[in-house]
């Protein structure tokens, strides 16, 4: 029942719920799109990256890593966050290249001052990473923030890094981050395209709108 | 013409005087451009965004949420916002509104229950509110009722008649069945039973049974925000564009930004100007203009549309355009469960409650009324970023933990409610920020009458109480704030009796000018308890009977 399904296959699969009607007018835009976003997926782990270097992405992967981090289950890192960033950083978000630009150079001024001797992120052992995340705390506990709406110079490198991998570790994996949908397994999303109830445990003995109604007045008139 | 649209689709002569130009293709256009070309006339709508369509429509977060693609642009359409007149306004995100054909209704939640009566004569039934410029509206409830079956019936509307005791009358049930319950509309439902309440299933427009060239849902779980993919959202796209379209005589021109409404020294609207994707500028000439570009850019066209005779912007002798801006009040309490409800999947909202629709003003200290809802209205980001408990750090284990538990746990209920008219609150020109177009910016001036908080406050306790009797594990809410921010975008046109308190009639005829109609949220009078898009659709079907009956009698183009 819970088979892994994700648009592409849903689209190659069938028309289970979509009227025919529907399905044949719009079957070859259809296809387009899935095949575009089959190809977005691909792209999402290049075999090189294309902003960062091989240094910063390091630099990266570990800053994401920390902000989910992997414990029993996947995290940034196995979600292939950092490939996201950098594809992002190139696509959609092409106003941030200034933030980590600047940012990351700053933040490993951080670690110079913090830790003697060391200069970069990746060098520091977990406790000593999340210590320099932390003495971020107070310029970023700054409410919620919509992601990716980055105000020029308001944010600094943890804030946009922040948003960052939350979205390439949680968004629909047709569309170039997620890797293999780990992100989704750790918080309980079934990739299934659509559902059909029962959805979770509370409507599964659902009687029915008049029986339950009905039992449910009853049981208030007792009391 | 966009390879979205049909091919056998008119295509108009700017210098060819159509019957009507439309301006906005969303819930009012769109229905307005249906009736009107079934009624025989030849239409152009102008819509401003592109022409999008069900293949179009992806679950794309960065497309949809990060780069606007069905919203307005923050950066080519900068906006400012102040609290009082006093102050000068500074560049923030006002409003969110759907910018494509279809326009909001394509990415709406599609919460479609009819206002009550009480809507529409509050001003007379509870007396004068201090600090509100509240009136009654130039029409009741039966006069709209009608046009509420007819956008049921004809737009698609799921829902079950007789399941709320507060409803209003009506001359017909839905046209098909509520959608299915969802486990928090379970739990939400026999709590408020619990507590002595009457929840029923959830009016929404969208289909729970095919519809020729449309799908039922399919409950993927991506509404708010999105577009439906298989055309079960009942969008002014879906449900009322396509039908105009077949009858050849109506041109959907996308792309197509209006920035004035031309005049003739006769003070009549001779069409509308708009510059097409590629800057250049065009007028659309017609017999009449349908001004239902939205609570926000229907005043801002107006106020851009200067002139000797309205130097203060077109059809304001008034000088309410822009005002009395209502987005209605609001706020959620969420709740955790101790078992996955799952409520990701599937449409947002399958119970709401009534109960608090009018209260005693005298007896609860405050005016206004309000409604909840059970809803799940989070992606797995928006989740992340909003859905966790306040108290939960930013980042590191917890903070997944913290996902991990409460993604499927979570469920909110939602407190809406009035807003009441204020006059200060507005939209208007800002006097020196500029968009993309070198056009005067929107400029939002809001700040809730105190009442609106003091309502949201009364609710969430409410929503308390539900969460509690339905065994929440975890509950909080935020405090009720003032708002600077608007998707419900209501009363800056508001209809009326009377030319000096408001600025079209009971036909969305401005007093102003003879051939000119405004039909959206701006024509509310008053901001309903929330949900304003039915109403929206409902007044537009009505517009158009009443806009064909005077061309009819001669009584537009004479």
């Amino acid at each position: 029942m819970n088979e892994s399904v994700s648009r592409r296959r849903f689209l190659s699969r069938g028309v289970t719920g979509l009227s025919a009607a529907w399905a044949s007018s719009h079957w070859p835009a259809l296809l387009a799109a899935a095949s575009h976003a089959h190809q977005a997926a691909n792209s999402a782990t290049p075999p090189k990256f294309g902003f960062f270097t091989t240094d910063e992405a390091k630099e990266i992967d570990a800053i994401t890593s920390r902000i989910i981090p992997t414990d029993d289950t996947p995290g940034a890192h196995e979600a292939g966050v950092v490939y996201f960033i950098d594809r992002g950083l190139t696509t959609f978000s092409v106003d941030d290249q200034k933030t980590y630009r600047e940012g990351l150079p700053a933040l490993q001024s951080r670690v110079a001052e913090m830790f003697h001797g060391k200069s970069k992120f990746s060098e520091l052992t977990t406790e000593q990473q999340d210590e320099v995340l932390h003495s971020f705390d107070e310029q970023s506990a700054q409410g919620r923030q919509r992601w990716f709406r980055t105000s020029a110079g308001a944010q600094n490198l943890f804030e946009t890094l922040r948003q960052h991998t939350i979205a390439g570790f949680l968004i629909d994996p047709d569309y170039g981050g997620n890797r293999d949908a780990a992100g989704w397994k750790v918080i309980g999303r079934e990739r299934e395209h659509m559902f059909q109830p029962p959805f979770g445990y509370y409507d599964r003995d659902y009687p029915g709108w008049e029986v339950a109604a009905k039992a449910e007045m009853k049981e208030a008139q007792k009391k | 013409m966009t390879p979205n649209q049909p091919k056998d689709q008119p295509k108009y002569k700017t210098s060819d005087e159509v019957d009507f130009v439309i301006i906005g293709s969303g819930a009012a256009g769109g229905v307005l451009a249906k009736e009107l070309s079934t009624n025989g006339f030849r239409v152009v709508v102008l819509e401003q965004g592109p022409y999008l369509t069900e293949a179009d429509f992806t679950h794309n977060e960065i497309e949809i949420l990060a780069q606007d693609k069905l919203t307005n642009h923050p950066k080519l359409q900068p906006t400012t916002v102040r609290k009082t007149p006093d102050e000068k306004a500074k560049p923030q995100r006002a409003l969110v509104y759907g910018r494509c054909v279809g326009g909001t209704s394509v990415h709406f939640t599609a919460n479609f229950w009819r206002f009550h009566e009480i809507d529409f004569i509050e001003r007379s039934k509870i007396g004068a509110v201090p600090g509100s410029t509240l009136v009654d509206w130039p029409i009741t409830y039966s006069d709209l009722e009608p046009y509420y079956t007819k956008v049921e019936w004809e737009i698609g509307v799921s829902g079950l008649a007789g399941a709320s005791p507060f409803d209003p009358p009506r001359s017909k049930p839905y046209p098909m069945p509520p959608l299915p319950v969802k486990s928090s509309g379970v739990l939400f439902e026999r709590a408020a039973r619990k507590l002595g309440w009457h929840p029923f299933p959830a009016p929404m427009a969208i289909l729970s049974q095919a519809r020729p060239g449309r799908s039922a849902c399919v409950q993927c779980g991506y509404c708010l925000g999105f577009g439906c993919e298989v055309g079960a959202k009942s969008s002014s796209l879906a449900a009322a564009i396509r039908v105009a379209e077949k009858t050849g005589r109506c041109e959907i021109r996308p792309n197509s930004y209006v920035h004035k409404i031309e005049l003739d020294a006769n003070g009549r609207a001779t069409g509308a100007v708009y510059f097409d994707e590629k800057r250049n500028t065009h007028l659309q000439k017609a017999k009449a203009v349908v001004v239902c570009a939205n609570g926000a850019e229907t005043p801002r066209l107006l106020l851009l549309s200067t002139s000797k005779q309205f130097p203060d912007g077109l059809a304001n002798s008034s000088g309410l355009v822009g005002k009395n801006l209502m987005f209605n009040s609001g706020g959620t309490v969420t709740g955790v469960y101790e078992r996955p409800l799952n409520d990701y999947k599937g449409y947002c909202v399958s119970r709401v409650l009534h109960d608090f629709y009018e209260l005693d003003h005298e007896k609860v200290g405050f005016y206004g009324g309000g409604g909840l809802d059970a809803r799940y209205d989070f992606t797995a980001i928006s989740f992340a970023f909003g859905g966790v408990p306040p108290e939960t750090p930013r980042g590191g284990k917890d903070f997944k933990a913290a996902l991990a538990h409460n993604f499927t746990r979570t469920m909110k209920i939602f407190c809406h409610g009035t807003s009441l008219p204020v006059e200060n609150n507005s939209f208007s020109l800002d006097p020196d920020l500029k968009d993309a177009w070198g056009l005067p910016a929107l400029r939002l001036t809001y700040k809730d009458h105190p009442d609106d908080l003091k309502l949201s406050s009364w609710l969430f306790e409410r929503a308390h109480a539900i969460h509690e009797a339905a065994g929440a594990v975890k509950k909080w809410n935020f405090p009720p704030q003032e708002q600077q921010f608007g998707v419900h975008l209501l009363g800056t046109c508001r209809m009326g009796k009377d030319a000096k308190t408001s600025v079209t009639n009971a036909d969305h005829r401005t007093h102003d000018v003879k051939n000119l109609f405004l039909c959206d949220g701006s024509s509310l009078v008053t901001s309903g308890r929330g949900q304003p898009t039915m109403t929206i659709m409902a007044l537009a079907f009505r517009a158009a009977d009443r806009i064909t009956e005077l061309a009819k009698r001669g009584e537009i183009s004479a």
